[in-house]
C-alpha cells in the first residue's frame, strides 16, 4: 500500500473518533500516532483491512494518552469497548473536517498546516520540511491550531470558501523537498469536488491541473524560470489538460461564475495555444475583465495590463500600466517588457534591473537579471555596429 | 565544529576586484554565476557543513518599541543605509581556517567575463551558548 493511499485513510479514521465524542484536538494527535505507526510497521505486508486497522489502533492511542490507568480506565468507562466501525461515516463528516481545519479565526498558515496533517494525512515531520521550518516549529503551529479549533471551531466552522483559499495556497507552495505539495493540494481538492456541489471548486481543480500540465516547462533543470513564449510545449501533460478543461466547462455550463473558474478559463486559453503566436489573448484579456467583478486585486489588473500588451500592441499595454499602482510587484517587470517590445531597448534594460532588485524571490530574480543583461547585450552590440 | 556567518553586501564591503554590476554581463555569464552559488551550497550539504542561506530583499524598515498599548514605530524604508546585507550563508565548519577557505571559495564565483568577482564577504563567528570543555 502507497502512501498517499494509506494518507486517504486518515480523514476517515478521524472521523470515527470524533463521532464517538472525542474531543478534536485529542482525536487528531491519536490518528497522527497511529498513522506513524502504519507508515513503521506495515511495509510490504499492510492488514487486510488497514481501515479498520487505523481506526482501532488510533482508538488505543486514544485511551493510551494519558499513563495513569486511573484515566485509561476512565475512559473505557465513558466511550465503552472500542469505536463503532460498522457505520462508516458519511461524506459530509469528512467535508465536516476540511470545514473545521480552514476556519476563519486560524492564520493562514495554521490553516494550512492543519488541514494537510488533519485531511491529508502528512506527518509533522513532512509538513515542516516542505515549508522549511523547523519540526518542533510545526508540531507547535499545528498545536495551537488545534487548540483553536477545539475552541471556537465547532461552533464556526469554515465553509469552502475558506477551504478553497487554504487548498490553493497549497497548491501554490509547488514542491521542495520530498513532499510534492502541489499534489497534494490537487489530491484534496479533489475529494473536496466530489464531496461538495459548488462549481467553485471544480473552476479551482481545474485551474490546478491546468498549471500542474505545464509545471514541466516553467523552469529549466538547474531551476531558472522559462517565460510563457519560450516554454517547450511538447512538454506540457496534455491529458492533465483534457482533464482540466472537461471539468471547467462542465462547471462552466451551470452558470455559476466565480473567481476561479474565471482564472482556470484564462489558464485553459494558454494551454490551448499549440504555439505562443496562437495565443487568444483577446479572450484572455475579456477573462480578466470577468475575474476583476470577482476579485479585483492590484496583481490581477498588472496581469490583465500583460494581456492587453500581447492582444492591442505595446503601446496599448504601456497606457493601460499607467493606471497601475507602481509599487504593485512585478510592476518593473511588466513595464521592462512592454518598454522592450515597444522598441525602448534603455528603459527597458534600466526596468529589467530594478525589476532584479525588487523580485520576490531568488528564481524571479535570476531571470530579470538575465533579461537585462541581455538587453544590455543587444544595446551595446547596435552601438558597435552604428 | 562552529558556526560561521558568511554575509554578502549590496552595499558597505570594499569594492571587488571584478566590479562590474550585473546587468552589464552577459546572459550566460549570469547563468554561471547563479550556478556557481547553487552549486557551492549543493556540495556543503554533501559535507555536512552547510546550516542554511537564503538572500534579502534590499528594502526594509526600522521598527522600535513605541510603548505600552501603542502600535510599535516604523520607519523607512529606508533604502540609503550605508551597510545593506544582500544575503547570507551559514556553516558549521572545524576550524576557524576551514571557514576562511569556504569563505574565499565562494568568493570566486563568475562575474563579467566569467572571471571570479573576488567580492569581499564578511566571516562571522556565531557566540553561541555552548560552554568549551576543556579537559
Amino acid at each position: 500500500m502507497g502512501d498517499v493511499e494509506l494518507r486517504q485513510l486518515v480523514p476517515k479514521a478521524l472521523s470515527v473518533l470524533v463521532r464517538r465524542g472525542v474531543d478534536f484536538a485529542t482525536a487528531e494527535d491519536a490518528v497522527q500516532t497511529a498513522l506513524i505507526r502504519a507508515l513503521s510497521t506495515w511495509g510490504n505486508d499492510p492488514p487486510v483491512d488497514p481501515q479498520g486497522w487505523l481506526i482501532t489502533v488510533a482508538w488505543r492511542s486514544f485511551l493510551d494518552m494519558t499513563r495513569s490507568d486511573v484515566a485509561r480506565r476512565d475512559r473505557e468507562l465513558r466511550f465503552g469497548g472500542g469505536p463503532d466501525t460498522g457505520a462508516p461515516p458519511s461524506a459530509d463528516d469528512t467535508l465536516q473536517l476540511y470545514f473545521l481545519c480552514a476556519q476563519p479565526a486560524l492564520t493562514p498558515s495554521s490553516a494550512v498546516a492543519l488541514t494537510l496533517r488533519a485531511v491529508g494525512g502528512l506527518t509533522t515531520r513532512q509538513i515542516a520540511q516542505a515549508y522549511l521550518v523547523p519540526e518542533a516549529t510545526m508540531a507547535q503551529r499545528i498545536s495551537r491550531a488545534k487548540a483553536t479549533v477545539s475552541r471556537v471551531g465547532l461552533d464556526r466552522p469554515g465553509d469552502v470558501a475558506t477551504v478553497m483559499r487554504v487548498l490553493y495556497l497549497v497548491f501554490n507552495e509547488g514542491y521542495s523537498g520530498d513532499i510534492d505539495l502541489a499534489a497534494e493540494a490537487i489530491r484534496l481538492t479533489r475529494q473536496l469536488a466530489a464531496l461538495s456541489r459548488d462549481p467553485e471548486v471544480d473552476g479551482l481543480l481545474a485551474l490546478m491541473l491546468l498549471h500542474d500540465a505545464r509545471r514541466q516547462s516553467r523552469t529549466r533543470s538547474d531551476g531558472a524560470l522559462v517565460p510563457l513564449a519560450e516554454q517547450d510545449r511538447s512538454l506540457w501533460d496534455t491529458d492533465l489538460i483534457a482533464e482540466g478543461v472537461a471539468i471547467l466547462q462542465t462547471a462552466l455550463a451551470r452558470d455559476q461564475l466565480g473567481e476561479y473558474q474565471a482564472q482556470a478559463a484564462i489558464a485553459a486559453l494558454h494551454a490551448d495555444a499549440p504555439r505562443f503566436e496562437d495565443t487568444d489573448w483577446v479572450q484572455i484579456v475579456e477573462w480578466y475583465g470577468e475575474l476583476l467583478k470577482f476579485a479585483d486585486t492590484p496583481i490581477t489588473r498588472l496581469n490583465r495590463v500583460v494581456a492587453i500588451g500581447e492582444a492591442d500592441g505595446a503601446p496599448a499595454g504601456l497606457a493601460a500600466l499607467a493606471d497601475i499602482d507602481a509599487n504593485v510587484p512585478r510592476h518593473d517587470a511588466v513595464a521592462a517588457h512592454l518598454h522592450e517590445r515597444n522598441g525602448e531597448l534603455e528603459a527597458a534594460a534600466r526596468l529589467y534591473a530594478t525589476a532584479a532588485l525588487h523580485a520576490p524571490n531568488l528564481a524571479e530574480r535570476g531571470h530579470q537579471a538575465r533579461q537585462a543583461a541581455r538587453v544590455n547585450a543587444l544595446l551595446r552590440h547596435d552601438s558597435n555596429t552604428d | 565544529m562552529a558556526k560561521y556567518l558568511l554575509l554578502k553586501h549590496y552595499r558597505g564591503a570594499p569594492d571587488a576586484v571584478n566590479n562590474i554590476p550585473m546587468d552589464q554581463w552577459t546572459p550566460a555569464e549570469v547563468d554561471a554565476h547563479i550556478r556557481y552559488m547553487q552549486d557551492f551550497a549543493t556540495r556543503l550539504e554533501g559535507t555536512g557543513e552547510f546550516v542554511s542561506g537564503d538572500a534579502l530583499a534590499p528594502t526594509g524598515a526600522w521598527v522600535r518599541f513605541a510603548g505600552a498599548g501603542k502600535p510599535p514605530v516604523v520607519d523607512g524604508p529606508f533604502a540609503e543605509t550605508k551597510d545593506l546585507i544582500a544575503g547570507w550563508m551559514i556553516i558549521d565548519v572545524d576550524s576557524y581556517e576551514r571557514a576562511v577557505e569556504l569563505a574565499g571559495e565562494l568568493s570566486a564565483a563568475p562575474g563579467a567575463g566569467g572571471n571570479p568577482i573576488h567580492e569581499w564577504l564578511e566571516l562571522r563567528p556565531f557566540l553561541g551558548w555552548q560552554h568549551t570543555i576543556t579537559e
